[in-house]
């Protein structure tokens, strides 16, 4: 059915094309309209990411829905589009939560919404872009290009101190980038051939043989680019200070999507292509990333600004994505084949579940703010005496942030403590700290802010949240409870392919012996 | 496939009832009973019927996947039910006390606004606690685990605004997760050594001689792993079935609702880890390192908290420190290899101390929420019914001949007395003493209560009166199996059938064996207990209770003083709260904040981060005439520079 239709084009496009109708047609004087346009565009693009998760062919682990297009001839880089079992799932993650976003800031902003809405659309689009090149030019533009509106959106919409905000993030994510660049320049000029000229496809990239020193100067390229993006401890202070001074859809995109690349860089790229030097640099990165769990974890306990804690909370959850993934060499190593599939599978469910709950929480703070004005903790007191709506759902985003069982926020991090126990004890046990360390902040801040007396006026006047917020609510509820009760039909979807990452991406690349194609 | 809908339905009937009662806003008080009580009813007669076909082996026992919840090549994690005898049995508990409950609740929370919130809690408890002991694997165990733990916190905040309700729910899951922490790995461990987290796998292979690997800590030391992962388990269950050091937030969780306090945190949850543990009995029966472990975890809370349950005045701590020590017994009796007696001793004290826990809750709603038991006295002439069967449930619990708590008990001393492990030497002594103190903490309150003078304001006693039947009703219903539970079971019990199959103990540890060989009619049993040490102990600790609380009271004070410092540290709880909150949770947060402005903001942002910045300001102010400042043109520049060093690699590439 699909065959004809550019359907990751589609995603990609859509939305922006969507963007501008909304700023250079409807614009701020028919802001229902543009509305209305916006949340259309945004359902379409979510329809289309269903429709080709449906269509999807869940056995292979080929790319699929493939495009290929000349874009720049003469250092042939391409517009080249396909997906696997890894980038459809955020794809899908992508479209659902900028509709999400939508939804929430319906009627809330008040200052240029169509370029507010706009961000967001072309952001979405972007980001589909990012999960679907297969060009790794075409996959940087993307990269670069969506930092714009996410820029926009902390300046333009962000706190008082949104300057100083928007400017750490742009430096620390633009010098990251460099690196990146070089990177992929370097890699293309090796992957082509002389008559030809560069090769940009990621995928050529991956089968290459690439010796050991290359291969470590090309890591720590990679490694200071994703870091930032994850971000890993010690690349992390832009984050809390980007979520407090966003409006609450850019931290909701931020912390749901956005992080999401830095992981996502590292499966595409750093593991495939220097599996040697991630492999001889495993342990490292397995330190930073038990440090990000603990340290980070204990951080978040010393916050009294919801959005840092929050923030701090989201750095420590990703550790677990990058552990679930540095693990994965020591299991290939000592043959626990199964193991391995499980950690990566635990990353990838953990980076989709992290952006549900992250999502929601950052929504709920939303809701918060919108009626007290204060992200500060000790502002509130009592509220569930007149919210008990917003209460419940609350109180179900902090548990699952905790990791209770039977929400999605478990699911990965068991996989992924189950993993590293075969590799260590003591890796397995640092990284069960979270299991008091993420409950207490939580709980300790749904203690703060929703139990006791009703603290002061601002929280008696606060209204309980109203259909549109429980629409938003409610949808992301059930998906915390499906995908922690029923996981499967996730990991089905992404199980070739990381069975063939693991199979053929993940074997040495000092010499083209025993490398699959 | 019929039997397969029935514990379908056993389990999704209460999850129903919560959902609906929960989530549909407006529905009257009387409905959210009516669904919830007839919801749990269905459910506590399918279970009973389960249970009386397992029990009498017309069925044979059932092990089945519902659902693939996860798989990785050959590895897979289901949803399914494990249903045995030893399933059978905590079903028909655990639902028998949840309708118990729930129809107490009719009257006790007759007045309370959040009415349905509650119903709807309780419900959603009895699902999650009937998914936990049906599982058939460590996966669902641990989801039942976590489930139940969620529903205490709900409930233990249920009164949300006060202070001390929801610092004792954040306290009790917390604690609960320390003791998660080592469950978790000893989940983990259970999938390094095994490979699968199917009860039924793990029992088969270490029934065909496994073999335990060996887990490195450091480069010369090694644990064995069937030790390690036995070890993280009992912590759970040390977390869940509140053991000394992880028994502080029990006393506190009496802060919630006395219904709860029954259902929760004295029948059901608490023994949860008492359940696990028999039932991975062929794991553990392969550490004797964790079997001793446990004695000694067991022994200590069973004498120690019976020690801090003398000195309690508030009626439901006095009792709240009772449970704590009986989970002491039973944690002895797993330690002993006397699973089955343990978990005898789970199934007479859930209906006993549930008694105990609504009379104390039949007293409260007479004394209009008064707690302390310096204000009450007398109340034999205004709560009769309260009164005989308070006075069942006490006899029960200090273990009187022919009551059901006597034969539990009596197990538990005996199998203790027969175990070959060093610890069980301690672990005697523990649950020796502990039979003493049982019986003064039990009749401490019992006369403070219901005899002596009458200490309460005109006020109060002018509406002293028996509570409605929905009240009394349940304490009747818990009292007659308080009464007779344990003579009918005795005989299978104690003969070693009753868990055939579904319990494994070795040879070497059969402690059990000692009481199956001295085994008499249950009758002959009360007969012969005059002949030894527990039944003399129990009246020596009924006489002084008599002796300190009504004859003379002023021994009490005496005593007091004579003790002085011990005294001191009882009335502080042996300053484990006092630790936990001053040093561990404290030192937590401190730290997190050193580490946040001494790391985070301090080093990284203060030197790092901005310390660069500060370097390139400084040298861009000296080259300031060719910089305008604007984000732009240094946006601009970085490009162009990066279109250099593409094209100069380009270049060389091409050149190559």
């Amino acid at each position: 059915m699909l065959n004809n239709i550019p359907i990751l084009s589609l995603l990609i496009w859509l939305p922006i094309i969507g963007a501008g109708i909304i700023v250079f047609g409807t614009g701020q004087k028919h802001k229902q309209a543009t509305q209305w346009i916006a949340l259309i565009t945004a359902m379409i693009t979510f329809i289309l990411s269903l429709i080709a998760l449906n269509e999807f062919d869940s056995s292979r682990y080929y790319l699929q829905f493939l495009e290929d297009k000349s874009w720049i001839d003469s250092l042939n880089i391409r517009y080249s589009l396909g997906v696997d079992g890894i980038s459809l799932p955020l794809i899908v993650l992508t479209s659902l939560m900028t509709m999400i976003v939508i939804i929430s800031s319906w009627n809330q902003v008040k200052l240029r919404v169509s370029h507010y809405l706009a961000a967001f659309l072309t952001m979405c689009g972007l980001m589909n872009g990012v999960f679907a090149s297969t060009d790794a030019i075409l996959f940087y533009v993307m990269w670069e290009a969506m930092l714009v509106p996410m820029f926009l959106i902390i300046g333009i919409w962000g706190g008082p101190n949104r300057i100083y905000a928007t400017l750490k993030f742009f430096i620390y994510t633009f010098f990251g980038s460099v690196f990146l660049l070089i990177a992929l320049i370097y890699l293309g000029i090796q992957a082509g051939s002389e008559a030809s000229g560069a090769n940009f496809n990621i995928f050529d990239m991956h089968s290459l043989v690439i010796d050991a020193d290359t291969q470590k100067l090309l890591f720590f390229a990679f490694l200071i680019a994703f870091a930032i993006k994850v971000p890993m401890w010690p690349v992390h202070t832009w984050l809390p200070d980007a979520h407090v001074q966003a409006p609450t859809g850019g931290s909701v995109i931020l912390a749901a999507i956005m992080l999401k690349m830095g992981t996502y860089g590292f499966l595409r790229f750093m593991l495939p292509i220097v599996p040697d030097a991630s492999f001889e640099m495993a342990n490292f990165m397995i330190v930073l990333s038990l440090v990000a769990v603990a340290y980070i974890g204990f951080v978040a306990l010393a916050q009294t600004d919801m959005k840092k804690l929050i923030a701090y909370s989201s750095i420590a959850h990703m550790g677990f994505v990058t552990l679930g993934l540095f693990i994965s060499f020591s299991l290939v190593a000592n043959n626990h084949v199964e193991a391995a599939v499980m950690g990566i599978q635990g990353a990838l469910i953990q980076m989709i579940s992290h952006g549900f709950i992250s999502g929601a929480l950052f929504l709920c703070i939303g809701i918060l703010y919108e009626r007290v004005h204060s992200r500060e903790i000790g502002d509130y007191g009592g509220v569930v005496n007149v919210m008990p709506k917003f209460a419940m759902y609350f109180m179900l985003f902090s548990m699952a942030n905790a990791g209770l069982p039977g929400t999605s926020g478990f699911v990965g991090e068991f996989m992924v403590i189950l993993a590293s126990f075969q590799v260590s004890f003591w890796i397995a046990a640092i990284a069960g700290l979270t299991l008091i360390l993420a409950a207490a902040y939580t709980l300790w801040m749904y203690k703060r802010v929703m139990f006791g007396d009703i603290s002061n006026d601002k929280v008696s006047a606060m209204e309980d949240i109203d259909l549109r917020e429980k629409i938003v609510l409610v949808s992301l509820a059930l998906l915390v409870l499906l995908f922690g009760l029923w996981p499967a039909p996730l990991l089905d979807v992404m199980q070739p392919s990381v069975q063939h990452l693991i199979d053929c991406n993940l074997v040495s690349k000092l010499s083209a012996e025993g490398m699959c194609s | 496939m019929m039997i397969q809908n029935q514990l379908l339905a056993i389990v999704l009937l209460p999850l129903l009832a919560a959902l609906v009662v929960g989530l549909s806003g407006s529905l009257p008080r009387v409905w959210a009973h009516r669904l919830t009580v007839f919801a749990v009813a269905m459910s506590c007669i399918l279970s009973v019927d389960v249970a009386i076909d397992q029990l009498t082996d017309q069925a044979s026992p059932l092990n089945y996947n519902l659902y693939t919840w996860a798989q990785f090549g050959s590895f897979s994690m289901h949803v399914g039910f494990l249903i045995d005898d030893l399933t059978a049995t905590m079903m028909a508990v655990v639902t028998f006390v949840s309708l118990m409950v729930h129809i107490y609740t009719v009257g006790y929370m007759k007045t309370d606004p959040d009415y349905q919130r509650f119903f709807s809690y309780i419900s959603l408890f009895t699902f999650a606690m009937l998914t936990l002991v049906m599982s058939n694997n460590f996966m669902q165990l641990f989801f039942g685990w976590e489930a139940v733990g969620l529903v205490s916190y709900l409930l233990i905040g249920f009164w949300y605004k006060k202070p001390t309700a929801i610092f004792a729910n954040l306290k009790a899951f917390l604690v609960n997760r320390v003791g998660d922490f080592g469950f978790l790995l000893g989940i983990a461990g259970v999938y390094f050594v095994f490979g699968t987290l199917d009860y039924a796998e793990v029992f088969e292979q270490v029934n065909n001689g496994y073999t335990d690997l060996l887990i490195p800590i450091s480069d010369d030391i090694f644990w064995s792993a069937t030790t390690f992962l036995c070890i993280g388990l009992f912590i759970g269950a040390m977390g869940k079935s509140a053991q000394v050091p992880l028994h502080v937030w029990l006393p506190d969780s009496m802060e919630g609702p006395t219904p709860i306090s029954a259902l929760i945190h004295a029948a059901t949850m608490v023994t949860a880890g008492v359940f696990m543990v028999a039932r991975m009995s062929p794991l553990f029966e392969q550490s004797e390192i964790a079997l001793n472990f446990i004695l000694i975890i067991g022994g200590t809370t069973a004498l120690f908290m019976g020690f801090l349950g003398v000195i309690q005045n508030d009626i439901k701590r006095v009792i709240a420190y009772s449970t704590l020590s009986q989970l002491g017994y039973m944690v002895v009796a797993l330690g002993a290899s006397a699973y089955s007696v343990a978990i005898f001793h789970l199934v007479t004290h859930a209906f006993f101390k549930a008694l105990l826990f609504l009379g104390a809750g039949s007293v409260i709603i007479a004394m209009h929420h008064e707690q302390d038991m310096r204000k009450m006295g007398n109340l034999k002439k205004y709560l009769p019914i309260t009164y005989v069967t308070m006075l069942i449930g006490t006899l029960a619990l200090i273990g009187t001949p022919l009551f059901s708590g006597f034969y539990s008990k009596d197990a538990i001393i005996e199998s203790v007395q027969f175990s070959q492990l060093w610890a069980s030497g301690y672990a005697y002594i523990c649950v020796l003493i502990g039979v003493f103190f049982t019986a003064l903490y039990s009749f401490r309150l019992f006369f403070m209560v219901f005899h002596t003078t009458e200490r309460m304001d005109d006020e109060t006693k002018s509406h002293l009166k028996e509570p409605s039947a929905v009240v009394w009703g349940p304490l009747i219903a818990l009292a007659i199996p308080s009464l007779f539970i344990g003579y009918l079971l005795a005989p299978s019990m104690l003969s070693g059938e009753y868990f055939d199959g579904s319990i494994q103990v070795t040879e070497q540890h059969n402690s059990i064996a000692g009481i199956v060989e001295h085994y008499q009619h249950p009758f002959s049993l009360a007969l012969g207990s005059v002949s030894h040490w527990p039944l003399w102990l129990a009246i020596a600790g009924v006489f002084t209770a008599y002796m300190v609380v009504v004859k003379k009271p002023e021994l009490a004070t005496k005593a007091r003083k004579l003790l002085g410092p011990v005294n001191h540290i009882l009335e502080n709880n042996y300053y484990f709260d006092k630790i936990y909150i001053n040093y561990i949770s404290a030192g937590g947060v401190g730290l997190g904040h050193r580490f946040w402005k001494w790391i985070d903001v301090g080093i990284i942002d203060g030197i790092m981060v901005n310390g660069t910045a500060g370097l390139v300001a400084s040298i861009s102010a000296k080259v300031r005439h060719i910089q305008t400042g604007y984000l732009y043109h240094y946006v601009f520049v970085m490009v162009l520079g990066l279109l250099t060093l593409l094209g100069w690699l380009y270049w060389t590439a091409l050149n190559h």
